[in-house]
Order: C-alpha cells, then structure tokens, then sequence
C-alpha cells in the first residue's frame, strides 16, 4: 500500500529525514514513533502529497505521490497534526463540503456524512461550529474527515494527543476496528496505544529509521527483554556473581544499601530464569521478599532506541 | 467542474461568515452614498454637460473607496489558510492547484460583484424621483460596468498574488494596497507632464483607469484596456499560482 524508498527531505539544507526506506502492505496498522522533530510528520506530509521530498521516491497504492499526486490522494484520507479546520463552518456542513472535494458521489455524500459522524460520535455536535468545538471533539472531526472518502489508506498524525484517557481508549477501539478494512498509518507518542493496536512499529530518530518490527520482536530485541528482578537478604554471599551463574542471565546490575539488595537480571530472550533463582535462593538460604518478571514495553525500546544515556 | 464549484461556494460562504465582510460592504455603502448624494447635489446647483452616472464613477469619492476594497476583499485568501494551517487538508484531498486557485480569484469576485448591486438602485432611485434616467443610454449602463468588472479583476487578481506571497493578512494588504495604488497613479503622472506631445504621456495614458472609466461610462466601448485588464489578470493568476506551487519546488 506504501511503499518509501531512500526518501530524504531537507529544509533549507538541513535534513529532516534522511534516506528512509519502509514498506506497508495492505491491512496492516503501523505504527510510527519517534520523538518530537524526528520526522514523522514531514514523512507522513510527504505520503499525503503536500510537499515532495527533495530526494527518493514514495507510492501510495501504486501512486508516485508526486508524479500522479491527485490519483494517489484519491486513495488516501489524511489528518494532519492538530487538525487544522474552519472554524466558521459547522461539522455536517464541514463534512458535506471536504466529501464533494473527495470525490464522494453527489447521492451518497448525505450517507456518508451520517456514517462517519456516526463512527466518531459527532452525532450531538452536528450543527455546532467548528470553532465552538473542544479540542476532543475537533480531533474527531478530523479522524472523521480522513474517513469520508472510504480511503485504502489512513494516514492519522497523532489522532489522539490532546484526548482524555476515555477518549483515547475510543479513539483506540475505532482504529483497532478500522485496521480491519483500511491500511493504516499512524503517528503517536502513546506508547501502550501502539502496543495495542499497531501490527508493526516504525520508530525513527533524527531522521532515520532505528528499528521496524512487530513490537513484540522489538521488545525482544532490547536489554531489558524478560529481565527478572529479585529483592532478597543475600548475608555474606556475593549474590550479582552466584546468580550470573544461572545460564541464560546475561548481567545481574545490583543496587540496595542496605541488608535488602535489588538485582535486576538481564536474561536472554525466551528465557525464563525465575525457577532457577527460587532454587539458588532456596540453596543458599536467601530470604526473598520479591521476585517477579519485568515485562519490558514498547517505552523502553523506545528510550534505548532514541536516548541510550537514559537506560 | 463540481470541485471547482464546491470550493467557490466555500470562499463565497467564507465572506459573509466573516465581520470584514459586513465592514466593507457597509463602508462601501456609505461611501458610494455620500458619492452619489454630492453628485447629484452639485448638479442641481449648475448646468453640467455630462450624466449622473458619469459624474459618479468619475469622482474623487469612488476612486478613494474603489482602491482600498480590493485589500480588504483579498488579503485573508490564501494568508488566512497558510496562517491556520488549513491549506494542508486543502492540498491533501484529490484538488488541483489551479482549481484552489481560480475558486479563490472568483470566491472574491463574486463578494466584489456584489458590493456593486446597491449602486444600481441609486440609479433606478434616481429615475423614479427624476423621471430622468441616469445615463442617456444602456451603453453607459454597460460601459461602466464591464469597467468596474475588468478593473476589479486585475486589482482582485493582484490582491490574489500578494495574499499567496505571505502567511500574514496584513503584509497582503500592504503589499496589494501600495501595488494598486501605485498603478493607479501611474495614470495619474499624465496630468502632471505639462508637455503634450510627449511619448511617455501618451504610454501612461494607457494604463489611466481614471481614463478608461471617462470613456467606458459615456458608452464608449474601447477594446484596447479590455484587451490590457483581460491579460494583466491572466498574468497575475498565473503568477499566483506559480507561486502557490511554489511548496513543491521551493527548498
């Protein structure tokens, strides 16, 4: 459906993104992350056909989204970052004028004006204007915008900063139940979202792809994968070398100033070492008081990916 | 050709949604009100050798309202949008450049078409209390108005190429507004050369919208300024939407 080949984009010579490279195929939801000036929404303009990179090529549907731009917007709806709308238009009337621009059928636009307000909750707010609007509700308009057109591909730029928990979660299932007709593209900070909903994960940094993955491979990529933390009174044992000992732990870093010592166990991926370290602890009469498996999430790929200084 | 439409419709709508648009028309009222009361006034006073409707599209009153509409009507077209944001959904659904750009142009001659409406009741006004039409013929009638059309398409148009340059309103406004005015007195500077044979006096006279309107609201119908005002506009669009495209090319 997507499909971006060395794509660079520089502003005034600085680079922006630099020789990405990404496919995403039909169906699939992927996500896109990266911290703030990364270049995700410069990448995510570029696939909506608003500027052109300055290098590289990129198709939506088959599309060069430069070359044949128009036939490439028309299988696409795209909500930019912090939606811009006109606030003196009301929402159906907003609606109907962004569908008759999309090409929708004259007979159909009503239909589809009412599905999508439907789809995003828009129904109490249809007459209101634009510009009344709270910040949830404008993030809806938009969401419902990108969806008039019944597009292949959605291409959402953080649909849901600014939300509260709530509607996040809405927004969430909507997207999540969208994956099931339409190929999505979305942009987030909301890591857990990502988890969640996205079938693949792209994250990027300083303009360049630093890892795309299932986010279950990436986890399982990372330092802290499966790791296990032990709290316990470990007497006069040296209890980091006894425990480096288990096969499968890779590093044990020890910390507690006290009696009481924390070691948190880098293990290799599949690995579960927690009944080994039962047993070690039973040998070597340990009192525990805690053991437990650190499942690693998608922020800590994310922290070792785009600032290794904090892990 | 529906596009086309729905985004004409949107500028159109986009007026009268907002306060400027009632501002001008209610400025502009009052000052073609005025114009055409001391008109009329200053012909009961003397005998005058030419009609009502020329005395009015041919004072000191109509050309100051005339050259500070066009500004008015035409700084928030493509500033306003480059300022909100707004162009990026604009230019992200399957609609062409040109399209976005001709709706506009048109958006705002449709508003500047309408601010002409009320002056045709003066006239008509004029003839019931009168008994006496305004003009001698339905050429002055239309001479003046075609003139009023193919003068507001050339300043509109200029008004479209200064908004499209920036993203802030009042930079457009300056810019169209110095523009225009400039233009306009460049067919002024013919009053000034004393000397009556001279070349540039003749070249500047072309370009005289005080001149056009002279000849156009006694019913003369001259094709050489449709010919300039037609083509300056086509320039001016063109140039407006070399530089709208500008995004995709500009470093």
């Amino acid at each position: 459906m997507i499909k971006v080949e060395n794509l660079t984009k520089r502003y005034a010579g600085q680079p922006a993104i630099k020789d990405l490279s990404f496919e995403v195929s039909q169906g699939e939801i992927m996500g896109f992350l990266g911290p703030n000036g990364a270049g995700k929404t410069t990448t995510m303009r570029i696939l909506a056909g608003f500027m052109p990179p300055t290098s590289g090529r990129a198709t939506v549907a088959g599309f060069d989204v430069f070359e044949q731009s128009l036939q490439a917007r028309a299988h696409l709806g795209y909500m930019p970052e912090n939606v811009p709308l006109y606030s003196d238009m009301r929402v159906t009337e907003y609606l109907n004028y962004r569908a008759a621009l999309k090409g929708v059928q004259h007979r159909r636009v009503a239909e589809r004006v009412g599905d999508v307000e439907e789809l995003c909750g828009l129904k109490e707010v249809k007459k209101k204007l634009i510009g009344a609007l709270s910040k949830g509700y404008r993030q809806r308009v938009g969401l419902a915008d990108a969806l008039l057109a019944e597009p292949d591909l959605l291409i959402l730029d953080e649909p849901t900063i600014g939300l509260d928990p709530n509607q996040i979660r809405q927004v969430r299932e909507l997207i999540k139940n969208l994956g099931r007709q339409h190929t999505i593209l979305l942009s987030t900070h909301i890591l857990p979202e990502v988890e969640m909903t996205c079938s693949r994960v792209i994250i990027i940094h300083k303009g360049r792809i630093e890892a795309c993955d299932t986010p279950d491979n990436l986890l399982g990529k990372i330092r802290q994968a499966g790791g296990v933390l032990l709290e316990a009174k470990v007497g006069n044992d040296n209890g980091a070398e006894e425990l480096k000992k288990i096969s499968g732990v890779r590093d044990v870093v020890t910390d507690g100033e006290d009696d009481w010592k924390r070691f948190s166990l880098w293990v290799e991926s599949g690995t579960d070492v927690r009944e080994e370290v039962f047993r070690l602890a039973a040998d070597r009469h340990w009192t525990v008081r805690e053991l437990t498996r650190r499942r690693a999430t998608l922020e800590d790929v994310f922290v070792e990916l785009t600032h290794p200084d904090l892990v | 050709m529906r596009k086309f439409y729905t985004l004409l419709t949107r500028e159109v709508r986009g007026y009268f949604h907002s306060p400027v648009a009632y501002v001008v028309l209610i400025f502009f009222l009052i000052v073609s009100g005025i114009d055409f009361y001391f008109q009329v006034s200053f012909m009961n006073q003397r005998q005058v050798q030419f009609t009502v409707q020329e005395a009015f599209f041919n004072s000191f009153f109509f050309w100051f309202a005339f050259v500070l509409i066009f500004p008015l009507i035409t700084m928030r077209l493509f500033a306003e949008e480059f300022k909100l944001g707004t162009i990026e959904p604009l230019t992200t659904v399957p609609v062409r450049d040109w399209q976005v750009v001709l709706s506009k142009f048109f958006g705002a001659l449709v508003f500047y078409l309408i601010l002409w409406i009320p002056t045709l009741f003066y006239f008509w006004i004029f003839l019931r209390i009168t008994n006496q039409p305004a003009a001698h013929s339905a050429g002055a009638y239309f001479g003046s108005y075609l003139m009023l059309l193919l003068l507001g398409m050339f300043y509109l148009s200029i008004g479209c190429l200064t908004s499209v340059l920036t993203r802030n309103q009042i930079i457009a406004a300056v810019i169209s507004f110095c523009a225009i005015t400039l233009l306009f007195f460049l067919g002024l500077v013919q009053f000034i050369l004393l000397d009556v044979t001279s070349a540039t006096r003749d070249l500047l006279g072309y370009f005289s919208a005080i001149e056009h309107m002279g000849t156009f609201s006694r019913g003369v119908i001259d094709t050489r300024p449709i010919v300039l005002y037609l083509s300056m506009t086509v320039l001016m669009l063109t140039l407006t939407h070399q530089a709208f495209q500008s995004r995709k090319w500009r470093l």
